[in-house]
Order: structure tokens, then sequence, then C-alpha cells
């Protein structure tokens, strides 16, 4: 039997509330699937629509973007600008074809280990029957 | 020229080496073109883990180091210590968090060994292209604000001012005292509240170190710590305190009266008024929502009777300026809105009062003087049905917290009333017994024995008025039966929400709140009583339903935070600002227009940072077209690279 696609996530996690409730989801010991590596950025606000074509130029199958909740940014309004952003991203991804699943954005607070944790295993699910995502990546 | 980075990999006992290889890791790191030098060791934490780095980074010539261990908001500033004590800048190191995020969230130690490796070698890649920066040293004042005068707040002013800080505390309402001051006695001890709580209040007043701002509402925060201005409103009292003698004679031809808050609405105010006897500031003010007119034609009664002409009708609200260095917030509590609590007849029978109406009943300087007498027909009540829970551990209608000081009130108002009442009976409908504190549950089993309370364990469905008297239908769980009691006054332990208004003003401060509206601290555990924006601390019920004993610790904790601040001769700012590239800049603005801080504007048409003000979010490198603005040591070069590494083969 041939092994299971194992699809490689990207993490963007903001340093306050979402790499934090990640922290608290290895704190309180719960289980989430190993494909996913977190990268933590200061505010998802800082996450540039570059850093999430380059992931999927790298190879990532599938890319997350996870903030404060909006109205309680640590940077006040950062995730304001995120969501915005993050808005044409999506419109962006479906008109160069690529499918629109590969690529999600979150609300994780700092007490959120749980939320965290079911956010990963729902897109590890989800990705799986796409394959590997080959539209965008770059042969190195 | 190439970095020399040293890779440390913490076992942190089995934590980490459990599920994760660390020497597989630390062997794979060591292939990186940029790794000098890589181990493993069980605790990098403890005094020889420490050691360990500071030596391999002297031994290996290290310019730079990754410590693959825990989050980096437990032992970051450990790591960099030590990396300073080798004689390497602190920002040259970096922590690869494989404990919180891989290996305690993994089981298979293949994959998360395989994790752990991109992580630590995504951390190797940013540490490389990281910069070595100088905290950025920025000036303190050295005066305090506190924000609320309840028993939190006074605390905490008396206590940043007797430590030699002057303070400015705003009240919005005309005295200070709080909720405290209208209780009639404190558990367990029995003590008056107004007896404890006045010579505070006095204190307060005669401290040379205290700017008291009363009838006052913060209305604006800028700045940062350290450096904060708050703008205050001030409203017009239309009494001048210092030619007032309290002489009561405008009190006597006002014509206007109104319910009285500080009684909860048991009696009527007039217009002008002060709260009660031993207000601070000791001075009367005009309620003029109320007053019918400050034009002499329309009443002016009160100037005409005022002899020392302390009445001013030409007096204007204030808005005063203060520039503080931190800030204590503490705002209180209001009782649950009775508008929500219809099912029990608050609100539309006279003799279903709230806890705080019956502290006023109880109170010696109460509306009754003490005697408890029905609020109807002023007859002594024989009867009294006490309910507990009402509109808190209701997950369902209404608030899903345990308000925590309930159980102890209502043991002392029944207590009380029997005092009062020796031939009264007293019923309590509750749903446990919380009585944990220091002599609480000696106090509880007091009220039981002693005086004789009877305790129903079950809740109560409908109460209606019939025949003079107040029907209570309720369930005794325990005894499996329905219960009927046909009585003479009941009294609600309504749930603790944060104060009317705090909402706002926290959403007008950018102060995140809890689910439930209460103040959020930063760490529900470790910094209990911190936000997190630094500098601003919390103290009281705003944070969460507490005593007084409980409010009092938390205010003292919060001056000391406060004090910190206010002590340093000068406080640093992390380095990892934003930073222009001149040469790609083309003056655009956006980045200005973005930034939450304010702290970029154009020069000579090119975008310009204020490093004091930056606080590093990044989101003008997001914003930026052509990529001339980044955030020191997390440039997009670095994301890349961490890209790069994080993919892996």
């Amino acid at each position: 039997m041939a092994e299971e696609f194992e699809p490689k996530i990207i993490a963007f996690l903001c340093k306050w509330c979402s790499s934090a409730g990640s922290d608290l989801a290895g704190v309180s010991r719960m289980k989430y699937p190993p494909n996913v590596v977190p990268i933590t950025v200061m505010c998802s606000g800082s996450v540039s629509p570059l850093y999430i074509f380059n992931a999927f130029q790298k190879g990532a199958d599938g890319v997350l973007v996870s903030g404060c909740h909006p109205g309680d940014c640590h940077y006040i309004q950062g995730n304001f600008y995120a969501r915005r952003r993050i808005a044409l991203v999506k419109e962006l991804i479906e008109y160069i074809g690529l499918e629109p699943q590969r690529f999600k954005m979150s609300w994780v607070s700092a007490a959120e280990g749980k939320k965290y944790t079911q956010i990963i295993q729902e897109f590890v699910q989800e990705l799986k029957p796409l394959g590997p995502q080959k539209k965008l990546r770059r042969e190195k | 020229m190439k970095k020399r980075t040293g890779v440390f990999v913490c076992h942190c006992g089995i934590n980490i080496a459990g599920t994760v290889d660390v020497k597989n890791v630390a062997e794979e790191l060591m292939k990186h073109s940029n790794v000098a030098h890589s181990e493993d060791y069980v605790y990098m934490c403890s005094d020889p883990g420490q050691k360990l780095i500071e030596n391999s980074i002297k031994e290996h010539s290290l310019d730079s180091v990754v410590i693959a261990c825990c989050s980096p908001n437990l032992h970051e500033t450990t790591f960099r210590n030590c990396a300073k004590a080798a004689g390497i800048n602190e920002f040259q190191c970096e922590i690869a968090n494989i404990r919180e995020q891989c290996s305690w969230v993994h089981k298979d130690k293949l994959k998360a060994t395989e994790k752990a490796k991109k992580i630590t070698h995504s951390t190797v890649e940013r540490v490389v292209k990281n910069k070595s920066l100088e905290p950025i040293s920025i000036p303190v004042t050295r005066r305090g604000l506190v924000i609320g005068g309840g028993i939190a707040g006074i605390q905490a002013a008396l206590d940043m001012a007797n430590s030699g800080y002057e303070v400015v505390l705003v009240e919005k309402s005309p005295s200070i005292g709080g909720h405290m001051i209208q209780l009639s006695e404190t558990f367990p001890t029995l003590d008056c509240s107004q007896c404890i709580l006045t010579p505070k209040m006095v204190e307060v007043s005669k401290h040379p170190k205290i700017k008291l701002l009363t009838y006052s509402e913060v209305q604006e925060i800028t700045g940062y710590v350290g450096n904060f201005k708050a703008k205050i409103l001030k409203k017009p009292t239309y009494v001048d305190p210092t030619k007032c003698t309290l002489c009561d004679e405008c009190i006597d031809v006002c014509p206007i009266v109104v319910p009285n808050e500080f009684d909860l609405g048991l009696t009527g105010r007039k217009a002008i008024y002060i709260p009660f006897p031993q207000a601070i500031p000791a001075t009367f003010t005009l309620d003029i929502a109320n007053c019918p007119g400050l034009l002499p034609i329309a009443c002016g009664k009160c100037m005409d009777v005022c002899e020392p002409e302390a009445i001013n009708y030409d007096m204007k609200p204030e808005i005063i300026e203060e520039e503080i260095g931190s800030i204590v917030l503490a705002t209180g509590y209001d009782l649950y809105d009775k508008e929500n609590m219809k099912e029990y007849g608050y609100g539309k029978y006279a003799d279903v009062l709230d806890g705080l109406q019956f502290e006023r009943l109880l109170s010696a300087s109460g509306p009754t003087m003490g005697e408890v007498l029905r609020p109807s027909d002023h007859k002594v009540p024989k009867e009294v049905v006490f309910i507990q829970c009402v509109g808190s551990r209701d997950p369902e209608l209404h608030c899903a917290y345990c308000s925590k000081i309930c159980c102890m009130y209502t043991a002392k108002h029944a207590m009380l009333y029997k005092h009062h009442v020796p031939d009264g009976q007293a019923y309590i409908f509750y749903i446990d017994i919380r009585s944990g504190g220091k002599d609480y549950e000696e106090f509880v089993q007091r009220a039981k024995e002693e005086d004789g309370l009877v305790y129903l364990r079950g809740k109560v469905s409908k109460i209606f008025e019939e025949n003079g008297k107040i029907t209570v239908w309720g369930a005794d769980t325990l005894a499996g039966k329905d219960i009927e009691i046909n009585a003479d006054m009941v009294v609600l332990a309504t749930a603790m929400r944060p104060a009317k208004g705090a909402e706002e003003f926290a959403k007008k401060l950018k102060i995140s709140l809890d689910k439930d509206g209460f103040l959020s601290e930063a760490h529900p555990k470790l910094k209990p009583v911190e936000s997190v924006t630094s500098g601003l601390f919390f103290a009281g019920a705003a944070q969460a339903p507490k005593d007084i004993p409980e409010a009092v610790a938390q205010a003292s904790g919060a001056a000391s935070k406060a004090i910190i601040i206010l002590s340093q001769d000068q406080l640093f700012h992390s380095p990892m600002v934003a930073k222009v590239s001149l040469n790609l800049c083309t003056g655009c603005g956006m980045c200005v227009d973005v930034c939450p801080y304010d702290s970029l504007s154009l020069k000579d048409n090119k975008a310009e940072v204020n490093e004091v003000l930056c606080e590093g979010c990044g989101t003008c490198s997001a914003t930026c077209l052509r990529a001339a603005i980044e955030v020191k040591n997390i440039t997009p070069v670095q994301i890349y690279e961490m890209i790069d590494a994080s993919v892996g083969g």
C-alpha cells in the first residue's frame, strides 16, 4: 500500500495570541499531526502576501495565517490590516487556479489551545485529498 | 563574513527527549554551513547548562546561538543573558520552540524529530541574518495614575504615594469610596465597613502626593510605558469646595427630589447633594442633569441661600492633561442589571431587594438608621428569603461564572438580619456554599449554628406578590420536595458585573476584555495584575469578582508593579523596530497611514521611524509595495529563509 500523502503546512502565527495559543496546546498536551511547522511573527498584520506565495513556491501544500481575534490585537489594529489583505490573497489564489482550501486564516487567542489543535487537525484532513501542491512549486 | 552559530538542543528531561531524538537534531544541524558547534544537554536552563553555553561560545568563538528548547516566553531572557555574559550581543540569541510546539503535541518520534529539525534549522536561518542591536533607552515620568476610587483604587494610590511617587487618582462620581462605603458590616469579622474605609479615604484627601480628581473621567490615554499622557474631563460641580461650609442650606431649598444612588433608590436626594456625610472631597455637587436650570430665572434658590457664595453657575467642564509613567486601572463592579431578573420580581415589588440595597437597610447610616424595615410599609419583616446565585452560574440565561462573594455576604446578611430581628426567620436558597478563605467557613458555620439560618439547597422558580406577602416557589433538592414560603422580604444575591461603562472605557483605551467583560490579564497565573500593554496594571473587581481582602491585596500588587516602572531612571524598549531603506522609499506614505502607533512620518519625502514609539509589529513592512521598510531581525529576507527551512526537503 502506498504511503499516505502527508501535506506540508507552514503556519504564520502572531507572537502574542496564536503562538501563545499554540504553546497552550502544548502545555495542555493536546495532540495534532506533525505536518505543520510554525513561524512566529510579531503580528498577523506583518504577514505580507509575498510570504504566503513564497511558501507555496517553496513547496508548501497549505499555508495558515493566524492572529489575535479582531479587536484584540496586541498592536491595536494590525490584524484588521491582515484581514483585509488576506481577503485579497484569497481572491488571488482562486484567480491563479490554486485550490482555495490550501490557504487558511484563523483567529486564535492565547487561551485557545484547543481551537488551534482543531484547526490543524481539520486543515490536514482537508489538504490530504488535494495531494501535493504543484501549481506554484518551483523546482530547485 | 560567515557567521559562526552554535546550536544547543535541550532534552528538558524527557519532556523533549521523550518524543524528539535530540542527538539527531544536534547532529543534523551540525551539517549547516553556518553552524560551528552543536550539542545537546539534559537541562539547558540549569546552571551547568548555561555554563555549557557560555563556555562553548568562548571556546568555539561563536557569534550567535540558537537554543532549541521550550517556548521563548519562558527562557528567552535566561539564554539572552547567558549570551551576553559570554560576550556576544543578546539579539544574536534566538529560541527554537521544540517543546510546546513540537514534542508535547506529537507522539511519533520520527516525525517529531523531523519537525524539530525544521524548527531549529529555520531558527538558525533567522539568527545568521540577525544584527547586533542595543535596547533603546527611554525616559520615565515618575508619576502614577489610578483610575477608580473604590477600595482597590484607594489602596493602590496610597501605596504608590507612600512610596514617594506623585499619584493622580481619578474617580467618576463625586466622592471616592466605591461600593465598599455603601456596605454595613464586612465578613468574616463584622467590621463596620465605613469605619475601616474612611481612615483610608481621609488619608487620600490629606496626602501631599495624591492629586484627587473626583467627578472626573479619563477620556484618552496616549503614549507608552513610562511616558503616558492622560486627558481627563473634570465635570463641573457648580460648587467651590474651598468656599462650601457644608451648612446644608442649599439642600433645604432645592425643590427637586430624585432617587439617591448611594442608597440605591431606597431614599431620595436633592439635585444639589453630598453623596454621604463622610464624602471625600467634603463638598456639594449640583447634579445638572436633574437641576431645573442654571439660569437664576429657572430656579436659583440654592445660590440665593448660599452665604459663603460657594455656588457658581458659570463653572465649565475642564480638560486636564496629566503626564504619567504607569497606570493602575480599578474601575470596579456593578450588580447585574435588574432588568434581567424579572422572574424574581426585582424592580417590580418594593420588598424584593438586591444585596447592596439590603446593605443600606442594615447600615447604621442607612435610610432606616440600621433598622430592618420593609420598604413598602416600614414594617419589620418576620420571614426573609435570601436567594444566592441570582444571575451567576447560569450559562444558559445569565452569567456562567461564580460571583464568588455572594455565599459569604448572604450568610452575613442573614446573620445580621437575625441580630436585628431575633424572632424572625431567615431562609437561604443556595446551589453550593463556597466559603474558601481565611475564617470564611467558620463564619458560615457560626451563622448556621448560632443564628439558626435555614439553608435550602435548590433554586427558586418564581416569586410573586399575594395578599401583602411575597410568595416564593422553590425546591429543596436534598429533601426532594417543593417549597412555598410566604415571605415578607426577599434579598437577591445578584451577580457581579464589570462596572457600567467599563466596557466602552476599555475599548477606548484599547484594553482587551475577557468573554464576560472583565479586564483580561497578561497571564492568568504569573501575570495576574498586568495587562498586555506594558505599564498598565489592574486591581479589584474590574478584573474578576473578588472580595475586599483580595481587592486590597491585588491593589497593592498592582501598585508595586507600577512603582517598579516609576522607580527606574530609564526604561529600555525593544530595538526590534522598523527601519527604512532610503534608496527604496518613494515617500508614498502608505506605511504612515497604517502604523498603529503613529511612529512613522514623512520627512524630505521619505518615511522616518520614531524608534521610541515603534513597537515593531511590522504592519508597515507588509504594506510597503517596494520592500523599503522592514523590522530589524525579522526581515522579509529572514522570513523567506525560514520558510525554505520549514518546508524542508
